[in-house]
This record gives C-alpha cells, sequence and structure tokens, in this order.
C-alpha cells in the first residue's frame, strides 16, 4: 500500500492527485479529466467516466514539422474539451503515466498551470475496481484563450544541450541501458529506432525513467527519488538539468518528478532527444555503460 | 515490398474499407477481446528471453510451434494487461500467418503495422508493435532452421 500522497515528502504535493481525489470529484466541472496512452486502442477500449481523450500524434504535434502544436492548435483542443483557464485538467494514462506527464508538459509550453496528475493512472484506477466505461464525453466549446507557446523556460533545444555538454552541467538520459550504451543498435531485428548512431549524449548519467515509479505505478516518496536523483545523479538544488529519451515521452515523466516533486526549478526537457542528437552531424557522443553519475 | 500473405492482405483490406478511425478501433479492439495466451504446453513464465519482444513496453512474446504439414502456429504472450494494441495485432498475426509456412512469415515487413493500425501512429508507438512483426520473423526462421 503506498503512501498517502501528502506524506511522501514532495516539494509540490499538490500536483498529485490520489484515485479517490478524481472519483470524489466526478461531477464537478472545473475539473476535466485527460486520458493519454501509449496505446491508441486503450481510451476506445474503455476510460474512466468523463475523460477525455487527448491523442500525442494527432493532438499535440504539428502535423508537418516536427514539433507541437502552435497557440491556435492549443486552443482549438482547448475549445474541443470544453476547459477555460480556470479548469482544473487531472491527466492520467498508461505505463505509469508515463504519456499523461508528456500531454502534461506540453500543455505547461502555455502556461496551463492548473494541471495534475492522476498517481497511478488508469491500471491502479482499473484495478481498484472503479468504473470504466466506453461512452465518449462531449462537453460545451469553451472560448480558450492561450498565450504563444513559451519554450524557454521547460524545453531544451540542440544548440542550448551542446553549450550544456561544454560547460559540463548535468543530463539525464532517462533511456534503458542498452540504448544508453548504444548496443541496441546493432541488435538484429531490432525495430528502427530513428538514429544512425547509438550511445548518449557526453556526461549525461543514465537513470531509467521507471525507477521514479513504484511497483503499482504511483510515484516513490521523496525520499526514495533523492536517494537516486541528488544521491547517485549528484544533482544540487540550483542545477541547470537537461534530461532526454529518444523523442521525448520518458523523459518528461523524470522532468514531472524533478520539477514537481523534488523542486528542481530549472530543468528542461530535450524533446529532440536521441532521434535528434544521434543523427546530427559532428555532435560528440560517448558509448558503452560508463558516465553514469 | 514483397506480396503479403493473402489472409493478411484480406484482413487489412476489411480494417482500410472501414469509413472512419472509430469504426477502426473498434474492430481493432474487438479483435483483441479475442487475444488468448501462449497455453502451458509451448512455455511457462518466466518466458525465455529469445522469446521476447524487442522494444515492446507490452512485455510480449512470440513463438512458432512447427507442424507437421511443414507450417507453423504462432503464440504470443502479452504480460502488460493494458496492452491492447499488442493483443489485437496477436490475434491479427495469428488469424493471418498461423498455417502458412514460416518462410512466407519471414517475408512479411514491420511495416504493415501502419496499415494495420493507420498512419498516425507515432514513431514512438509503433516501435513496440513493428517489434512483435520482427520476432514473428525470428520465431518463424527459427522454426525453418529447425526443419
Amino acid at each position: 500500500m503506498a503512501m498517502e500522497i501528502e506524506d511522501r515528502g514532495y516539494a509540490h504535493p499538490e500536483v498529485l492527485v490520489s484515485t479517490d481525489w478524481v472519483a470524489a470529484r466526478h461531477d464537478d466541472p472545473d475539473v476535466r479529466l485527460v486520458e493519454s496512452n501509449e496505446d491508441p486502442l486503450l481510451y476506445a477500449s474503455g476510460h474512466v467516466p468523463g475523460a477525455v481523450e487527448v491523442d500525442w500524434t494527432r493532438d499535440l504535434n504539428d502535423p508537418v514539422r516536427r514539433d507541437y502544436l502552435d497557440r491556435a492548435g492549443f486552443e482549438a483542443l482547448m475549445r474541443r474539451i470544453g476547459a477555460t483557464r480556470d479548469t482544473t485538467l487531472v491527466f492520467y494514462g498508461d505505463k505509469n503515466n508515463w504519456w499523461a506527464t508528456y500531454a502534461f508538459w506540453v500543455f505547461q509550453l502555455f502556461g496551463h498551470d492548473r494541471a495534475k496528475v492522476m498517481d497511478g493512472g488508469r491500471l491502479k484506477w482499473k484495478e481498484e475496481g472503479r468504473p470504466m466505461t466506453k461512452d465518449v464525453p462531449s462537453y460545451e466549446p469553451s472560448d480558450y484563450a492561450a498565450p504563444d507557446r513559451d519554450d524557454a523556460r521547460w524545453r531544451a533545444f540542440r544548440d542550448q544541450v551542446r553549450r550544456h555538454v561544454e560547460s559540463n552541467r548535468p543530463l539525464i538520459d532517462v533511456r534503458s541501458p542498452p540504448e544508453y550504451s548504444g548496443e541496441r543498435l546493432h541488435m538484429e531485428d531490432y525495430p528502427n529506432e530513428g538514429a544512425l548512431r547509438g550511445g548518449h549524449i557526453p556526461g549525461a548519467a543514465n537513470v531509467p525513467w521507471a525507477r521514479a515509479a513504484a511497483e503499482d505505478g504511483t510515484f516513490k516518496p521523496a525520499a526514495e527519488l533523492d536517494a537516486i536523483y541528488r544521491g547517485e545523479c549528484g544533482l544540487a538544488d540550483d542545477d541547470d538539468v537537461v534530461v532526454y529519451c529518444r523523442i521525448g515521452e520518458r523523459s518528461s515523466h523524470t522532468w514531472f518528478v524533478l520539477r514537481y516533486l523534488l523542486g528542481f526549478d530549472r530543468v528542461r526537457n530535450y524533446d529532440g532527444s536521441w532521434t535528434e542528437w544521434g543523427n546530427l552531424v559532428g555532435v560528440p557522443i560517448e558509448k558503452g555503460a560508463g558516465g553514469a553519475a | 515490398m514483397p506480396d503479403l500473405p493473402p489472409k493478411l492482405l484480406d484482413l487489412i483490406e476489411t480494417l482500410e474499407t472501414l469509413p472512419d478511425r472509430a469504426d477502426r478501433i473498434q474492430m481493432l479492439i474487438d479483435l483483441a477481446e479475442r487475444f488468448e495466451g501462449v497455453p502451458e504446453r509451448i512455455a511457462v513464465r518466466p518466458y525465455p528471453e529469445e522469446n521476447r519482444v524487442k522494444g515492446c513496453e507490452s512485455e510480449a512474446f512470440v513463438w512458432a510451434e512447427p507442424r507437421d504439414d511443414g507450417t507453423v502456429k504462432l503464440w504470443y504472450a502479452v504480460e502488460n494487461p493494458q496492452g491492447v494494441s499488442a493483443q489485437s495485432l496477436a490475434v491479427i498475426l495469428d488469424r493471418a500467418l498461423s498455417g502458412s509456412p514460416p518462410r512466407e512469415i519471414a517475408r512479411v515487413p514491420s511495416d504493415v503495422v501502419y496499415r494495420i493500425f493507420g498512419r498516425e501512429l507515432s514513431m514512438g508507438k509503433s516501435m513496440g508493435l513493428m517489434g512483435m512483426i520482427g520476432q514473428t520473423r525470428v520465431a518463424a526462421r527459427k522454426a525453418l532452421a529447425g526443419r
């Protein structure tokens, strides 16, 4: 049985809510549940009653360029799900909430900070025997007005990451050890990972993203997270940290952990991640298992 | 691209005739609901690493059981209870490819997942599904070599 969220010592515990909290606000018009999954069939196969789906590919990405949606796109999305600037969005999804935190992160680029994550995600909800439905809700469209997307605070780009490396500031690679070492690109019958070179960004520590989650998919208490990120990785409170993975989805989970659960103010997600760095001409790459913490 | 095995092509063409995305998704979910895991006479947990689908977050495993007529029967395990897409693909591959000679299965290209699940699969999401097809080819080749 996981500890209560408020007892886990998080820096910003209000950003994480329990399944009980969500169940108690089932009819609250100011709370909108947002399901975001890796698996494209999962929402349609059953979801928390009242939840809307935000799909990373269809809803959050620019259909042409490799970038996220712009202000107009975000406004259209929020209007479609009936959210106003005052609506509290509660994100949840599959696999320890990894795509849910990705969506959460994109929403923060537009400053929608009335946002929370349901601890344990949809699996916890389902395993507690709570109701699921295939009914897709529809809400009265809102007149949501968004600011321009602001990438500066939470998002890192390749040139910034280069300077970050050159000045020996901390990076965390949250992929699996075989991806980090670079051995995986050479394995037979591995699906194409979208990068021409294997390895990691020089100096990056390797902390697979799911280490932040307990067995039941909830987030570990702050003391355990501290042991990993402040202890093993040696992060200090005022560090400027960059996290990355392959396309930025798993690292948004770690971004959430560092930013909200451990209280780091300067942590950016490099969404270009390995599919950009591993294809860039002339950038330094480190191989092998070394480099951790 | 080599010709797809006829039953697989039929199934894909059926999916492609569905007018909208919701219908396609419903059909894929219906298929997933018919998923049955690998029987104990083929494998028991913990399943061997050599049968594991690499890159699949849903913890999928594949076996190709040789039959006397020179074909194989495919079996899948999907350990993630929420791996609906993986379950759906397992049912599709079993229905479409079991009973085929392994040589034919070993030619099925991984990107067929885009024809099954639609173009909007992102690269991140398609990797595990493409890995299932890759591992199915590996299993078929193993069955071929074993005879």
